[in-house]
């Protein structure tokens, strides 16, 4: 089962000794600031982390699969995000 | 906008102390990269989720001396961006 808002809102409950309700709107809080900042096109450096970067994709030919069609794709801008070397590290554990 | 930036704002927004505010963020970095590490994957409903992929062992060549090099296989984080971020990135 995959980690949710719920899992972390417990996890907060636990160590640092806020109420549930409390617990709830960090991580909300926690989510919709990155976005924000995204939204308004600015990086988010997370050191430990890493990093959501905004990216800017320009217009490209493009076909839909299903029909075959040819379509524009529009240009668009993209969030990637790039792992620091810490967690990078930390997903090899176990391999 | 940086850890410390994230910081402030939430300390701000959540009424809640520094001290708290930074050991809010670091449970929530450390919860997502268990999730991550775990293989169980994150998932946060509007923002997106994190995984991780397995990358196969393949040949590398240095591209400073262009020497073969055997590169073993691995995980690599990845995430992938919910629908409501993409909506919000691309708004204007």
């Amino acid at each position: 089962m995959s980690v949710t808002k719920k899992d972390i809102a417990d996890l907060l409950v636990d160590r640092i000794g806020v109420t549930h309700n409390q617990a709830l709107s960090i991580t909300n809080d926690f989510f919709d600031e990155i976005k924000k900042s995204l939204a308004q096109g600015e990086s988010v450096k997370l050191s430990s982390f890493g990093n959501f970067i905004v990216r800017e994709k320009s217009a490209r030919p493009g076909r839909n699969p299903k029909t075959g069609e040819q379509v524009m794709i529009s240009a668009r801008k993209v969030v990637t995000f790039k792992a620091g070397p810490k967690l990078k590290k930390a997903t090899q554990i176990g391999v | 906008m940086k850890k410390t930036d994230l910081i402030l704002n939430l300390s701000d927004h959540s009424r809640l102390s520094k001290v708290d505010a930074k050991a809010s963020v670091e449970v929530i970095l450390e919860a997502l990269t268990k999730g991550i590490v775990s293989g169980e994957g994150v998932e946060i409903r509007g923002f997106g989720g994190f995984y991780k992929k397995y990358r196969k062992a393949r040949l590398g060549i240095n591209p400073k001396t262009s020497e073969r090099t055997q590169v073993k296989e691995k995980f690599v984080p990845f995430f992938k961006p919910g629908k409501s971020l993409r909506k919000s990135v691309n708004k204007d």
